[in-house]
């Protein structure tokens, strides 16, 4: 029955890296770059929230769709300051420039926000459904979780097969020379998509601070950095493989910690994505990419 | 006759369902300049991807010297007397015109890790050798006064000559040559055909290549190869050839 | 004769002279005010970590510039470098009281060690490419991290004692040499500022023997095309895997130099923000560019040290200066302004 409770609060943290792992995913489809200010997003979405509801008092719908808001503006902001005079730049530069993004976001928060820990209040629910006999409790917030990933996934996938903006994106994915002659709009769908896994990352930032709820700047390196790696895992570019690799890398991080270790839960997580890639190596469901000679 | 340097024998690639190409069988004996003809998409680059392994082929036999070389890597195929030229110019664009020629003397020249670290006088030796080599070579093709140029940066006929070059720095006895005159203008391709023959004298080596200058190909060819939907369509002679009605079909169209 | 200067006053030569005049001279003058005026703590004590900044930077600059592959994890090489140098110090210092030769060991042991763990990860690591090279180096850097910051290490009459994940050390007068996340405590600050730009210029020497070598040449045809390497016999994954353990073993002594400057090492230390500081310093100074390396690296490294007077700004201004360089760089209008500088000097330069 522990193992059943472990396993479902690994579902519910998987499912936030999926979230987190989408706007990666889309990003490096898309624009093919790393943006490792990614992380980040999701820390000023936290913070837009925490404020919206604790400063201003405003209710907590009103305070996540200021958060999410929040968090797409930015990320439009960035592509189109940061990124966008990048295009035609070799691919180091762009990381590099992530990069100091990553630190522009994190030390600005410094600024405003003060570096010592905030707590982020429980707007989303509290309380929790008991099983057997209150040996098995999954928490709203779990349920919460797993169902909005499932309803963005959803959306998402509808939205990238069915629309024309959709459409348009997975040109972009396929080839940005042919798309642009078929007069697709390079530069708003590059923004769109950013605009979408900025959204995301607000989500994500409101799931994963009310289950884990201390608010610093420096809170979205580490879930960055994991949600990336569940992007690789299961294979960069793919968007059933943001929320296979996310779900996988939450259920194997939570049993570790459980059954092994919580210090070496780090280093089993990165050794298996290591293994997975050895095993094939454009991730789970990433495509080979062909050399022509 | 002595066995041939090349000896292809029902070579065959299938890329999913499409076979590219089938049932071929060419042979190049020593001291032959080959031309290997075909309109386009016939499957000639693919026959030389096979030839150096950057394709496995799906059946037949290639032997090299009578050794088989089908089990062998690319690296393995060089080694083993195989060198090439690349359609699309694949030079080390980042590096010297010279440190290019040099690159191809890898296996040429030996000495240790260690001997590179403490500059022994076998990595002086060795090193002289190989600057002495690689001139020698660039002389050949005129890019001497270039040696310091950055590769990337040469004119698009010099890249295709250093291409040449880098390839006999390996020392091979078969040289594969795709395209090595395309893009250059009727006198470039005049001298090019000039330091093929030269090459070929000197070096002692064969040579198969694709051109789809028929000027070249008819005037330094011995045999040529026609290949047609990955089939060999005709062989023979460059008069042979020329009037061989199967071929004059395939080029013009029904 | 005129041979001999003519080799001297080529281009490439020329560029290589003059790392090592910068490295000697720069230590020569410091090394000079430091003995004649006095010169603030804060200074001094940036000496050491700029050493070992620029040979990490060096070291790395091997990989991705000339061997063309990204590393995210080189603090990992780091980090092994330097806690086995903290422990071969701590257990001979009674053995070998002599300072200078202690370090000596000590950082060719955590070289050695560092190049041994190279050359284990590069096994896995360079049977991928590209995107998914860089994430398993980001990879292994976290797991070495994560595996030293679990090791408890320490030493007593019984001799030495090892627990993984929880202390259950019970020393005897002993000395903890590890412990955990805590890192090392108490260490002998043994290494100064001419034992590192020592070091620096033996990287150098290795760099340059290397990249100048045939083995160079092909470390660097493999980069510049896998496949046309290929076809003149070069083995790519014994031309990568040279790259790689050289690079992990500067690092290694980089690492080493490093940790005998503190009496206390933490092994977070190492983190991620550590390989990416690498990173930075290497794109900043350009790829296969082994003077920019070294410039870059000091002045960044310098940078937020002199900012310090804006406190709590100074990192907001960094992350500032890292973005506008880097739009900087890749604008055409100021390529195309830098190519007539260059052209323009390299014409009044050149001596025929």
């Amino acid at each position: 029955m522990t193992f059943l409770t472990y396993l479902i609060s690994g579902l519910a943290l998987g499912s936030v890296y999926a979230i987190i792992a989408l706007g990666y995913t889309m990003v490096y489809g898309i624009a093919k770059m790393l943006n490792f200010a990614h992380g980040d997003i999701i820390m000023v979405g936290g913070y837009a929230a925490f404020y919206a509801c604790t400063r201003y008092g405003l209710p907590a719908g009103l305070s996540i769709l200021l958060s999410v808001l929040t968090c797409t503006i930015l990320g439009v902001i960035i592509e189109r300051l940061a990124y966008k005079p990048l295009r035609q730049a070799s691919s180091l530069s762009v990381l590099i420039t992530a990069i100091g993004v990553s630190y522009f976001l994190q030390n600005s928060a410094q600024l405003m926000f003060g570096s010592d820990t905030k707590i982020f209040p429980s707007i989303l629910t509290e309380g929790s459904f008991r099983f057997f006999d209150g040996k098995l409790i999954i928490s709203y917030l779990t349920i919460i979780t797993i169902l909005t990933c499932i309803i963005i996934m959803i959306g998402l996938t509808t939205f990238i097969n069915k629309t024309k903006i959709g459409k348009a994106m997975r040109a972009c994915a396929e080839d940005k020379g042919a798309a642009q002659l078929m007069g697709i709009n390079i530069d708003t769908t590059i923004s769109i998509t950013f605009a979408i896994g900025s959204g995301l990352a607000a989500i994500a930032a409101i799931l994963l601070c009310s289950t884990y709820p201390s608010l610093s700047p420096t809170l979205g390196s580490m879930p960055g950095i994991k949600a990336f790696t569940a992007a690789v895992f299961g294979g960069i570019g793919s968007i059933p493989g943001a929320l296979l690799g996310g779900v996988l890398l939450g259920i194997i991080e939570n049993l570790t910690k459980a059954y092994i270790s919580t210090q070496l839960s780090d280093a089993i997580v990165f050794a298996v994505l290591i293994i997975v890639l050895l095993i094939k190596p454009t991730g789970l469901l990433g495509k080979k990419e062909n050399v022509k000679v | 006759m002595n066995t041939p340097v090349l000896q292809i024998k029902n070579l065959g690639i299938d890329f999913g369902g499409l076979t590219a190409v089938n049932n071929l069988n060419m042979e190049v004996h020593a001291h032959e300049i080959i031309g290997l003809i075909g309109p386009n998409g016939a499957g000639k680059t693919t026959v030389f991807n096979m030839l150096t392994k950057v394709y496995d082929p799906s059946r037949g036999t290639i032997l090299l010297n009578g050794q088989d070389i089908a089990k062998m890597d690319t690296v393995a195929v060089n080694k083993a007397g195989i060198a090439r030229t690349f359609q699309n110019i694949r030079l080390f664009q980042n590096l010297s015109v010279i440190d290019n020629v040099k690159a191809g003397m890898n296996n040429q020249f030996v000495y240790s890790i260690a001997d590179m670290l403490f500059h022994t006088r076998k990595r002086r030796s060795n090193e002289e050798m190989i600057e002495e080599e690689a001139l020698k070579l660039l002389k050949i093709f005129h890019l001497d006064d270039l040696k310091d140029t950055e590769a990337g940066s040469l004119p698009y006929g010099a890249q295709r000559k250093l291409e040449i070059a880098r390839a006999l720095a390996s020392e091979p006895k078969l040289l594969l040559l795709d395209e090595p005159a395309a893009g250059m203008n009727p006198q470039e391709t005049e001298e090019l055909m000039e330091t093929i023959r030269f090459v070929r004298d000197t070096f002692d080596i064969c040579i198969l290549l694709i051109e789809h200058d028929m000027n070249l190909v008819m005037n330094i060819c011995e045999r040529i190869y026609v290949l047609n939907y990955g089939m060999l369509l005709a062989k023979g002679s460059p008069e042979e050839i020329r009037n061989n009605e199967k071929v004059i079909k395939a080029y013009l169209g029904d | 004769m005129k041979t001999i200067i003519n080799e001297l006053l080529h281009h490439r030569n020329r560029s290589r002279m003059l790392s090592f005049a910068l490295i000697i001279g720069s230590y020569l003058i410091i090394e000079f005010l430091m003995h004649s005026i006095r010169i603030s703590r804060l200074f001094t004590s940036m000496l050491v970590p700029c050493c070992c900044y620029i040979i990490l930077a060096l070291s790395l600059n091997l990989v991705v510039g000339f061997s063309g592959e990204l590393s995210l994890g080189h603090a990992g090489f780091m980090a092994v470098g330097a806690f086995t140098a903290i422990i071969v110090s701590g257990l001979s210092a009674k053995m070998i009281p002599d300072p200078v030769i202690r370090l000596f060991i000590s950082v060719l042991s955590g070289s050695i060690l560092s190049g041994l763990t190279g050359l284990l990860i590069s096994v896995p690591v360079l049977k991928l490419s590209g995107d998914y090279l860089a994430i398993v180096t980001l990879a292994f850097g976290q797991i070495i991290k994560s595996l030293i910051t679990n090791i408890y290490l320490g030493f007593d009459s019984n001799g030495l004692q090892l627990s993984f994940v929880t202390n259950e050390l019970n020393l005897e007068q002993g000395k903890m040499l590890l412990s955990g996340p805590m890192g090392a405590t108490d260490t002998a600050k043994i290494s100064n500022f001419s034992s590192g730009a020592l070091l620096i210029v033996i990287t150098l020497f290795v760099i340059y023997s290397l990249i100048d070598s045939k083995y160079g040449r092909a470390i660097m045809a493999a980069r510049d095309d896998r496949i046309a390497a290929e076809s003149i016999g070069i083995d790519i994954l014994r031309s990568k895997t040279l790259a790689f353990v050289a690079s992990s073993i500067l690092a290694g002594a980089a690492g080493a130099l490093y940790a005998l400057n503190y009496s206390t090492l933490q092994p977070a230390k190492f983190d991620f923000n550590t390989s990416i500081l690498a990173l930075v310093y290497v794109v900043f100074g350009g790829l296969g560019n082994i003077n920019g390396t070294i410039i870059a690296t000091t002045v960044l490294y310098v940078l937020p040290e002199l900012l310090r007077s804006l406190q709590d700004y100074r990192m907001l201004i960094y992350a500032i200066v890292l973005i506008i360089v880097m739009q900087l760089g890749s604008s055409v209008r100021l390529k195309r302004s830098m190519e007539k500088l260059k052209n323009r000097f390299s014409k009044k330069g050149v001596i025929r």
